[in-house]
């Protein structure tokens, strides 16, 4: 074991130096292994965001097939469809008749009543059943013969248009077609 | 070397916050200004490493968290749901499973640098202990880990584990049937023992956490250790920690995440077992049950003795001599390369642990050296249980009897007076010993 | 000098006792290596070929499937990117038509909502392949005790993955003189198993292998290939080793190609570490 103990005085004892002399290629090489190494960390993050979108599971059960020849004049069924209920309500005559007799009256958020249905099915009333005011789910009622949301007091008429409370919009409606003359697919 | 700070805040509210809350100063002092000696090799780069894992670990396994199910009858879907179905899942999943095995690797490496470099001698034995008992914790975060996907060898791996506490019953009759009852949460592994091993597996990381906050405390306070063992005399002797050691940490976690990358993607089920891709079932194991290649080592010193309560003790007693480490070496030199007789019980020491590892693996009345034959036509002679004890019996020895008496009578080379003696002799055509089995073990 | 030398030899022979170890043991083995079946999918370039999956497919509904159930897959599966019927004209499974015409001639189990009576209906594409039996005592009681696995991750739960199914498949041989086969049990070389009991041969001469409960399947043309390939029994056992190792890790091929790239941006960023380190450090003597 040999141990040379005489110091080189060349040498920069580094601590209080700044590396490197300002040179150029020393920055671009820096530079770059800084930018590499931001653009891969972005590319890593997306993973971790992406896997609380639906997994292919979920996105498989988008769409249903519903047959609702059950659903008697005047009644509603609730199906769930994505999680959230979806109103699917066999209109009377009547609730025909006031929801396009309402169709200029004053509201906040304007439709008539032939474009809340498909056309030639104007009994058939097919809605998302979330309030849009914060989400809750409303109950058949109301002044307007819809619905009235239990959670804020929003007011839906019988073409699910919002006529008072807080709720900005109509009920929306989801993607549907009819198959046959009983089943209709939703999503 | 802590103490003073050389953090001067510039803008205004880098003083307001100092003045109230010092904690830019604390992270320029530790991870800026930090002095650390200039000649660290790439042994040293590991405990950056080990930070990269704990925190990938975490990472993936909050996300994990948010698919899986801890449910007997639905883990093992869901984990493969989240293969399938989950958006990048199966990256995640083959990260968090690869990457525990990355974990170990690292940690073994760097507790076998601390082991050759001395780095446990006071006054580091506060930081040797932190570093213990994260070693535990991760110990029992894997293996509760490896219990969720509830697959066969998840099973059979909680029934073997926890049916060591069963070895109290021959200390105190009924002790070790109530304190396996009670792991259990019921007659047998089952749902209760699931749901709370995902709780605890999900807790232990953050534990790992703060001990590994406390472990970097309890370094930067005495301050590394070197290859030569001798403490920084001068400032000549070190570097501020950036950009000198956070480059050269960082391109050796690179280095390490291109080995890590070749698992998740290539070789995803390389370190696993094909049996833990068969749902667990309670009423057949399967015919070769071994645990993940971590602990087989110590899974070798359990079937080496043919006792169970002594098995158990053989292999708690292997971790437990850790601890004491500090306290058995009675060495005045820090670092074995200086420590010529010393660095050869320490390559045999690291031979005989990656034989009982292999061991380990092996089913207990394998051959190892054949003598005869069976009326099988199937060697007989020198089984692994028999093999191993050799190795375990060196494995105590070197903690009982090499560290405490070769201190005391071995002969040492020159030690030179400072860190920076040494790495100036680098640019001669004579390398002294001890730089050129450094140069070879860089490579 | 001489300290390194010794240190080299120590390793040398720990290493040379390690292997010499290692074969000492392999002696024991009782079973048949499974033969290679050259498949397209090995590597970390490989892919699926999507005819042989298709092809594999087939094997697996014609035959395994009256027996064997895969839980973990749904009729969307065969339509997804890397499955065997995607068509890049469909992007989204669900509305693969493929997906939907084979799961719509399938009748799965489900409750009526109107009446809550238990129902036939066709399957959609949401749903997982069709179990043969309802549960795992009907599935004994039918096969002589012996419970047919749940194929789903099948090439990843044993040993050897796809080679070991296409030689279990395909390696059948007739029992060697001395061997008693017991009832409704069959020889195959390449099973787990220990036949020390059921030999009467010389005690040295154990044939490799175990009984299996299932009796050979694929005979030559059992299954009619549509695309007209020549329906041997190496050729079905080998299509639907494929499509099960597909379906163990439907994956496979996102995992290699990303890792890929993931491979060639490190290795580009490392260098790139390498270099600011040395530049960084070049000053320093360390």
């Amino acid at each position: 074991m040999v141990e040379t103990t005489n110091a080189n005085p060349n040498v920069d004892p580094g601590h209080s130096a700044e590396p490197g002399d300002g040179s150029s290629r020393r920055d671009f090489i820096h530079i770059a292994a800084i930018a590499v190494g931001g653009v891969g960390a972005v590319a890593a993050v997306w993973p971790f965001i992406d896997q609380m979108n639906p997994s292919a599971d979920t996105l498989a059960l988008a769409s249903i097939e519903y047959d609702f020849s059950k659903v008697a004049v005047g009644s509603q069924a609730s199906i769930k469809w994505r999680g959230k209920p979806v109103f699917v309500r066999h209109r009377t005559p009547k609730e025909i008749a006031d929801a396009v007799a309402d169709d200029h009256a004053a509201m906040r958020d304007p439709a008539t009543d032939a474009s809340r249905h498909k056309a030639g099915k104007p009994e058939w009333l097919i809605l998302i059943g979330v309030c849009t005011h914060l989400g809750c789910v409303p109950n058949l009622g109301g002044t307007y013969g819809g619905w009235l949301c239990p959670c804020h007091g929003s007011v839906y008429d019988t073409a699910g248009r919002i006529r008072a409370g807080p709720a900005p919009l109509n009920l929306l409606m989801p993607d549907y077609e009819f198959l046959s003359a009983t089943k209709v697919k939703i999503g | 070397m802590s103490g003073h700070s050389n953090y001067e805040p510039k803008t205004g509210i880098e003083r307001w916050l100092d003045a109230r809350l010092p904690i830019i100063r604390m992270a320029y002092d530790s991870a800026i200004d930090y002095p650390t000696p200039k000649n660290l090799n790439y042994w040293w780069t590991f405990g950056g490493i080990l930070a990269v894992c704990l925190v990938v670990q975490i990472v993936t396994g909050v996300v994990l968290a948010m698919h899986y199910v801890p449910n007997s009858d639905l883990a093992f879907n869901s984990v493969e749901s989240i293969m399938r179905d989950v958006n990048y899942g199966w990256m995640l999943r083959y990260i968090h499973a690869n990457g525990a095995s990355m974990f170990f690797l690292a940690v073994y490496v760097h507790m076998a640098r601390g082991l050759y470099y001395g780095s446990y001698k006071a006054p580091r034995e506060v930081l040797w202990l932190l570093g213990c008992v994260i070693y535990l914790l991760m110990m029992a975060t894997a293996f509760m880990g490896y219990v969720l996907p509830w697959g066969q060898m998840s099973y059979y791996g909680a029934v073997v584990i926890t049916n060591l506490f069963s070895a109290l019953d021959n200390v105190i009759p009924g002790v070790g049937t109530a304190v396996t009852t009670w792991l259990w949460g019921g007659f047998a592994v089952d749902n209760a023992t699931l749901n709370r091993f995902f709780s605890l597996h999900y807790l232990l990381p953050f534990m790992i956490a703060g001990v590994v906050g406390l472990h970097i405390w309890a370094l930067h306070v005495p301050g590394n250790n070197n290859p030569t063992g001798v403490s920084v005399k001068s400032k000549a002797d070190t570097v501020p920690f950036h950009p000198y050691y956070t480059v050269k940490d960082g391109f050796a976690i690179l280095a390490f995440m291109i080995l890590f990358a070749w698992f998740v993607f290539f070789e995803p089920n390389a370190l696993a077992h094909a049996e833990n891709y068969v749902p667990a079932n309670p009423l057949q194991t399967p015919a070769h049950i071994v645990p993940e290649w971590y602990f087989l080592p110590f899974y070798a010193m359990l079937r080496s003795v043919p006792n169970k309560l002594f098995g158990v003790i053989a292999m708690f007693g292997a971790i437990a001599l850790l601890f004491v480490v500090p306290w058995l070496d009675t060495s005045k030199v820090r670092s074995m390369r200086y420590r010529p007789a010393a660095r050869i019980f320490f390559a045999i020491f690291v031979v005989s642990v990656l034989v009982l590892g292999w061991c380990g693996g092996k089913e207990p009345d394998d051959v190892v050296i054949a003598i005869g034959r069976d009326a099988a036509g199937d060697p007989t002679g020198l089984s692994v249980t028999v093999f191993s004890r050799f190795f375990v019996l060196y494995y105590y020895g070197y903690f009982l009897l090499v560290l405490p008496i070769l201190g005391l009578r071995e002969k040492v080379l020159p030690v030179p007076d400072t860190i920076s003696t040494p790495v100036l002799s680098h640019g001669g055509s004579a390398l002294p010993t001890g730089a050129t089995a450094e140069a070879s073990k860089k490579g | 000098m001489l300290r390194n030398a010794l240190k080299s030899a120590l390793l040398g022979a720990g290493v040379a006792g390690l292997l010499l170890a290692a074969g000492g043991a392999s002696a024991k083995t009782k079973v048949e290596e499974p033969r290679n079946g050259h498949f397209s999918f090995e590597g970390p370039f490989g892919k699926f070929d999507q005819a042989a999956l298709q092809r594999g497919y087939k094997v697996y509904a014609e035959v395994c499937s009256s027996c064997h159930a895969m839980n973990l897959l749904f009729y969307r599966n065969l339509g997804q990117p890397g499955g065997p019927f995607f068509d890049p004209k469909h992007p989204n499974p669900n509305d693969s038509p493929y997906a939907k015409a084979i799961s719509a001639d399938i009748k799965v189990p489900d409750i009526d909502p109107d009446t809550g009576d238990t129902i036939q209906r066709p399957a959609t594409p949401a749903d997982h392949f069709r179990a043969p039996f309802p549960n795992e005592a009907a599935a004994r009681a039918t096969n002589g005790g012996a419970y047919p696995p749940d194929l789903s991750v099948i090439a990843k739960a044993r040993e050897g993955g796809a080679n070991y199914i296409f030689s279990l498949l395909s390696g059948y041989a007739p029992p060697p003189k001395g061997l008693t086969v017991p009832a409704g049990k069959y020889y195959n070389p390449y099973f787990p198993g220990d036949l020390g009991s059921f030999w009467t041969g010389p005690k040295d001469q154990v044939p490799k292998g175990g009984f299996i409960s299932m009796p050979f399947q694929l005979t030559p043309g059992r299954v009619t290939f549509d695309d007209g390939t020549k329906s041997t029994t190496e050729q079905q056992a080998h299509d639907v080793a494929t499509f099960l190792a597909w379906a163990s890790e439907p994956k496979q091929e996102e995992r290699k190609q990303t890792g890929l790239a993931v491979m060639i941006y490190l290795f580009i960023f490392t260098g790139l570490a390498y270099g600011s380190y040395r530049r960084i450090w070049r000053n320093v003597a360390h």
